[in-house]
């Protein structure tokens, strides 16, 4: 008790060089946690980017570019899948639905989707979640349009808006087609995946954004007038071909015989992979990003406690003359030892407390960028085991530090005793 | 009170040139010893023997009737805690401690001195105040930061620190050698009040031959040295 007492005023009395050793613990600490919790975030939206989907199918390029390409929409497919291979696969048996995607069109910068209705029946994300409207519904027109939560709060839409739809990536683009204007039917609820950033339009008015093609359709809908009640195929037209689908299975145990077939479909050079895998394999990648982010807050933190050790052991040559004084009160050496482990105890649960609250704070106000930005939504749950660990590896780490002048200052008080060397 | 018999001491072990070699001390209960011992007499040795930091390789101290000797070395610290009150040359006080807490930390590491301050008074702090008071240290002084203290004040703080509880054995070493000539006479005598109403025994260690017809018993340290070479 009276050691902890003089701890305590012995670190008030050094305040200014103690604090520092604490800030600099707090803000080590403060790294390494937060670049935890961002980590492991990132990685769990990462992962839940697509689920429910067996297969997905393309052209033949790189598993990655084409997981890139159909559910982050980033880069750009150069091949599609014709039309006739979609309808032929997508009729086998065990196929339980098969979302069609086209893509290659942007809106201000946003990802511009043409699919079937079905697509917000069946696409599933995060633990199995089903894609929810929070205002509309899906289209049932061709020229109407359901807009990504995102999109929709960015660029400030709401229902009943008419949009135009640019031909080709990027923010801007020459050519518009400023004749063909979409109605928003549909505001999807914030996902947290690309979906939130994507404009959703049927099929068949991607085909009606690109000149010829529209003139195509036109006439199909003129001459077939008796078969117009029949939606989902006025929602697609007659397409040529799509970027890439999604496949559902009736069962799991069908993907691999599936997956082997579209492997050597004869017809066009197509490659089917399993999302799942295929996210893990992407996320390997980025994992060398994720490490480097780690052994730098790690590095951050032994320079931190590099700090503390220095500041002890420059303090302690100092203090030989009041471990005197404590000797000759009748201080036993390991008072003395338990005093100095104390002392660098106190400042490294302080700093490791401090350094928690700061973690939280900076979680607090960079939250709402972080899930605009990077869509990572991080949520200021409680400090998990993990993280808990983490924090006792930290104090136990610091603690080991502060052993050393706790050890130098037990010999000093044993040699010097109370003849004050200084 | 003190008694050391054919003390043998050397710094190098049992094979050394001897640092310390002394054929009998004796010192009496109460008594006040002025130890004049120049640089290089092995004072500091002795003092770090009668406190129990070191233990001679031959021979015998005995303390209180306690041959330090042949305890432990914690048990030699706890001794040191219970029955030595010890006075530095100068900067005896804990920069981060108030000179009450200074006083009443020689009470922390020893339950006995706990139990003897507080015989009369009914908190540390009291005895402590108290002490401080007739040491001639104003209430004024006795919350303020000791490094706003004058070096007379200061020792002032130590010699209460060294009396608190009623240690049997007072050991001061050099305590007046930062103090002007009027102070140094003034502290002694006060220090001997304190320890007079307990009995303690002091052992004052000092170049300053001035101070030593202040003392019962002179002893040379010089004069002593060498006593127990014969027997090596």
């Amino acid at each position: 008790m009276i050691l902890l007492k003089l701890a305590s005023k012995s670190l008030l009395n050094r305040r200014a060089s103690v604090l520092l050793s604490l800030l600099t613990i707090a803000i080590s600490v403060m790294l390494l946690l937060t670049i935890e919790r961002v980590r492991m975030q990132a990685k769990e939206s990462f992962a839940a980017t697509v689920s429910g989907t067996d297969l997905i199918v393309g052209a033949r390029t790189g598993d990655i570019q084409l997981l890139l390409a159909s559910v982050f929409r980033i880069g750009h497919m150069n091949n599609g899948v014709s039309w006739q291979s979609y309808q032929d696969i997508s009729s086998k048996k065990g196929i339980k639905w098969a979302l069609p995607l086209s893509l290659g069109d942007t809106h201000k910068g946003y990802a511009v989707l043409g699919t079937s209705g079905d697509y917000f029946h069946y696409f599933q994300f995060g633990k199995k979640q089903h894609l929810s409207f929070s205002a509309g519904g899906p289209f049932a027109q061709a020229n109407e349009v359901v807009l990504g939560a995102e999109v929709a709060k960015r660029l400030g839409y709401g229902l009943g808006d008419k949009i135009v739809v640019a031909h080709g990536m990027g923010k801007t683009s020459f050519h518009h087609h400023d004749d063909k204007p979409l109605v928003v039917v549909g505001i999807l609820a914030a996902t947290g995946t690309p979906v939130d950033k994507t404009l959703h339009v049927p099929l068949i008015a991607i085909a009606q954004l690109h000149g010829a093609e529209a003139v195509q359709v036109e006439h199909h809908e003129h001459s077939d007038h008796e078969q117009h009640h029949q939606e989902a195929d006025d929602l697609i037209g007659e397409p040529k071909q799509i970027s890439a689908f999604l496949l559902g299975f009736d069962s799991p145990l069908y993907t691999l015989q599936v997956r082997r077939n579209i492997n050597n479909y004869q017809a066009e050079p197509l490659m089917a992979i399993m999302p799942g895998v295929t996210l893990r394999e992407l996320w390997g990648m980025l994992a060398m990003v994720e490490k480097l982010l780690l052994l730098f807050s790690v590095v951050v933190l032994v320079v931190s406690l590099l700090g503390m050790l220095t500041t002890l052991l420059a303090n302690l040559s100092q203090r030989r003359r009041e471990l005197a004084i404590l000797r000759s009160v009748g201080a036993k050496p390991w008072h003395i030892f338990s005093l100095m482990s104390m002392e660098s105890l106190l400042i490294s649960l302080l700093g490791t407390t401090f350094g928690v609250a700061l973690c939280y704070l900076l979680l607090a106000l960079a939250q709402p960028q972080l899930q605009a930005q990077a869509g990572i939504n991080i949520g200021l749950q409680g400090i998990s085991r993990y993280e808990l660990m983490l924090i006792a590896v930290i104090m136990a780490a610091a603690w080991i530090v502060g052993l050393i002048p706790a050890v130098r200052a037990y010999f000093y008080s044993l040699h010097d005793g109370m003849s004050v060397k200084t | 009170m003190i008694d050391i018999d054919k003390l043998w001491f050397s710094w190098q072990g049992h094979t050394g040139q001897p640092t310390l070699s002394i054929d009998a001390l004796h010192i009496a209960k109460g008594e006040h010893l002025f130890l004049h011992g120049p640089s290089g007499s092995g004072k500091s040795t002795l003092l770090s023997l009668l406190a129990g930091i070191q233990t001679p390789q031959r021979g015998s101290i005995s303390l209180n009737g306690t041959a330090i000797e042949t305890l432990s070395a914690a048990q030699r610290d706890q001794f040191r805690a219970d029955h030595l009150g010890y006075i530095f040359q100068s900067f005896n006080l804990l920069p981060y401690l108030s000179p009450i807490e200074n006083v009443t930390l020689a009470c922390a590491f020893s339950k006995l001195r706990r139990q003897r301050a507080l015989a009369h008074q009914t908190s540390l702090n009291e005895v402590a105040h108290t002490l401080l008071t007739q040491l001639g240290l104003a209430p004024q002084f006795h919350q303020q930061p000791v490094n706003t203290l004058s070096i007379g004040q200061q020792q002032r703080v130590a010699a209460a620190r060294a009396v608190i509880g009623d240690p049997e054995i007072i050991i001061a070493d050099e305590p007046t050698s930062a103090l002007d000539e009027a102070n140094r006479q003034a502290f002694i005598e006060l220090l001997f009040a304190q320890t007079d109403k307990t009995g303690a025994t002091v052992v004052f260690v000092s170049h300053e031959q001035s101070l030593a017809p202040l003392f019962s018993k002179v002893v040379h340290l010089d004069e002593l040295q060498g006593g127990a070479d014969d027997l090596a």
